[in-house]
């Protein structure tokens, strides 16, 4: 392979979905990971999976990016399909998979070059798409890869997944265990890359990363509960939410829970948040019973739902 | 030193060659109190909490954890805390029941005691069905809740966790909060760090270390006050943002 001159970024139809998946089943013996999974992804379009361990978000990725096969269903990436032209979709997309599988014994440099070439790309060619993460690195570019922190060796697997320009990006749980600044930074790069037609597929644990996707599609036990704007998934939440204060957080929890009217009550950060099971539910009445309970600075009021709230309500149901 | 006080530092000082990793930290904690120890991926909380667990010296300054000195006393430290972490805390190649009587050896507790307060664990946690399962089979939020009740199971007076809800979802990393104030009522402080600035709302009081130095430390509520923010999310961000060091 000539590596330096025979490389050439996968061409795309635009007008087309970036990623098909129809009916897609996994089982593992009798474990069903995946029921009957289908949506589609618009190129450029980040996609956010959100669900509990467990429920399949793993399987579905491995699934997209070829490296195992479903039982039954179709999945398609760039109009390839994942079983027949495997080879095809291994050139288009990039993967980051949840657990770090770079060369732990090889130099950040060394895994970077490796990339590129296993792809018959170089750095410097595609250097513009890793440019803002890669001088992050540079200081350290002769350290091995296992001997980086935890939010470096994120950095350079994003890298690797990027360096030969995939049309597709798949990123399972990318910001587990980053801090809060690190996972905007990392967020506003896949806004960047969003801008140059790179379509990703993202999973998280962080409400506040499900905002951020164009869509979202929330799964549990191997099914997609909805797919829709964080928006309009929001404006769906169809039950008053109210939210709850005391000077004792602790036993307010289980106060609110033995209360008739109260139906779903969870903590959500300084507050309680709950929904009821009568239209016609009543505060005062609420605060009074928790006064009698020895509860001071009672707080009780009706709130907008986010998607976190969302996803406590789809979770229960 | 009062009884209430679990945790006391003094000008706690780590060093590696030139590179200060914990700088002068000062701070008490005190009993039954959930106390949230945040800082950026780097900032020295990893450092700082293997000195308050006696797993490594400080090369200045003092600490007393349970009423121990971390430097003359390490063994007795360990003794009386509980640790888990994200990374590590139970062996995936043992089963529910062994990983817990494995822990209650090394702690020390009897055998009847072991046996009785296991099936109380088991039955808090609905995992009676899974006593003979292997951990490494288990969904990763039910690890958590197990090694969060193994970490705590011969009563310590203070537990460390370190990121335990790290990849955890939103509905499970709330039954393990509950663990947590549940732990925190019975009088068991709790030491906690963790990236969701939600939890960190969830403290009583919370530090913010940036660079080796403890930044910021009150209450959530006062901490948004004096930050002139409205979540913790923006306190975090405003401090984070000054750090000079990377990873």
């Amino acid at each position: 392979m000539d590596r330096n001159n025979n490389y050439q970024s996968p061409t795309v139809d635009y007008r087309l979905p970036a990623v098909v998946v129809e009916n897609v089943h996994k089982s593992y013996g009798s474990v069903q990971a995946l029921r009957g999974v289908s949506f589609e992804v618009e190129r450029g379009e980040i996609f956010g999976i959100i669900g509990p361990d467990g429920a399949g978000k793993t399987s579905l990725f491995r699934i997209m990016a070829t490296l195992i096969l479903a039982q039954e269903g179709i999945c398609t990436v760039d109009e390839f399909d994942v079983v027949k032209d495997y080879k095809q979709v291994r050139k288009r997309i990039g993967y980051m998979p949840g657990r770090f599988s770079l060369y732990q014994d090889m130099s950040v440099e060394e895994n970077l070059t490796f990339f590129s070439a296993v792809f018959g790309t170089t750095i410097r060619e595609n250097y513009h798409l890793i440019g803002d993460i890669y001088r992050q690195l540079e200081p350290f570019k002769n350290r091995r890869a296992g001997n980086l922190s935890g939010g470096m060796k994120q950095k350079l697997a994003l890298c690797c997944a990027l360096i030969h320009k995939p049309s597709v990006l798949f990123l399972d749980e990318p910001t587990t265990g980053v801090d809060p600044v690190s996972r905007k930074e990392f967020w506003e790069m896949l806004k960047r890359l969003q801008k140059q037609d790179i379509t990703v597929i993202v999973s998280t644990p962080y409400m506040d990363e499900a905002n951020l996707c164009d869509r979202i599609a929330l799964i549990k036990s191997g099914r997609f509960m909805t797919i829709d704007t964080p928006y309009n998934i929001i404006n769906s939440f169809d039950t008053p939410l109210w939210s709850a204060k005391s000077d004792r957080m602790f036993r307010l929890l289980g106060d609110l829970r033995q209360y008739t009217a109260v139906d779903n009550c969870y903590v959500s950060s300084e507050f309680h948040h709950f929904t009821v099971r009568e239209n016609d539910f009543d505060p005062k009445t609420l605060a009074v019973q928790l006064m009698e309970k020895g509860h001071e600075n009672i707080r009780i009021e009706q709130i907008e739902p986010t998607i976190e709230d969302c996803y406590m309500h789809l979770a229960k149901n | 030193m009062s009884e209430d006080i679990v945790i006391y530092t003094k000008n706690l000082t780590k060093k590696f060659g030139s590179f200060t990793a914990v700088d002068n930290i000062n701070f008490e904690v005190h009993r039954g109190e959930i106390f949230g120890f945040l800082g950026a991926n780097g900032a020295g909380k990893t450092t700082a909490m293997r000195m308050l667990c006696g797993l490594s010296k400080p090369t200045s300054g003092e600490g007393y954890v349970a009423g121990f000195d971390i430097r003359k006393q390490p063994e007795k430290i360990k003794q009386s805390i509980g640790y888990m972490s994200q990374k590590f805390s139970l062996y995936e190649d043992l089963k529910v029941w062994e990983n817990i009587r494995l822990y209650a050896g090394i702690y020390g507790m009897k055998d009847h005691h072991i046996a009785e307060k296991t099936e109380d664990l088991l039955e808090k946690l609905h995992f009676t069905k899974e006593r003979n399962t292997l951990v490494a089979s288990l969904p990763l939020g039910w690890k958590q809740k197990l090694a969060f009740s193994v970490s705590i199971f011969h009563e310590p007076k203070i537990v460390f966790l370190d990121e335990p809800t790290g990849g955890v979802d939103p509905a499970t990393r709330r039954q393990f909060w509950e663990m947590i104030y549940e732990a925190a009522d019975r009088g068991i402080t709790i030491f906690v760090t963790t990236h969701y600035m939600d939890e960190a709302e969830y403290c009583n009081r919370v530090s913010i270390m940036v660079d080796g130095r403890i930044d910021a430390l009150d209450t959530p509520h006062n901490l948004k006050e004096q930050f002139n923010a409205h979540s913790m999310d923006q306190v975090f961000r405003r401090l984070a943002r000054k750090a000079e060091r990377k990873e």
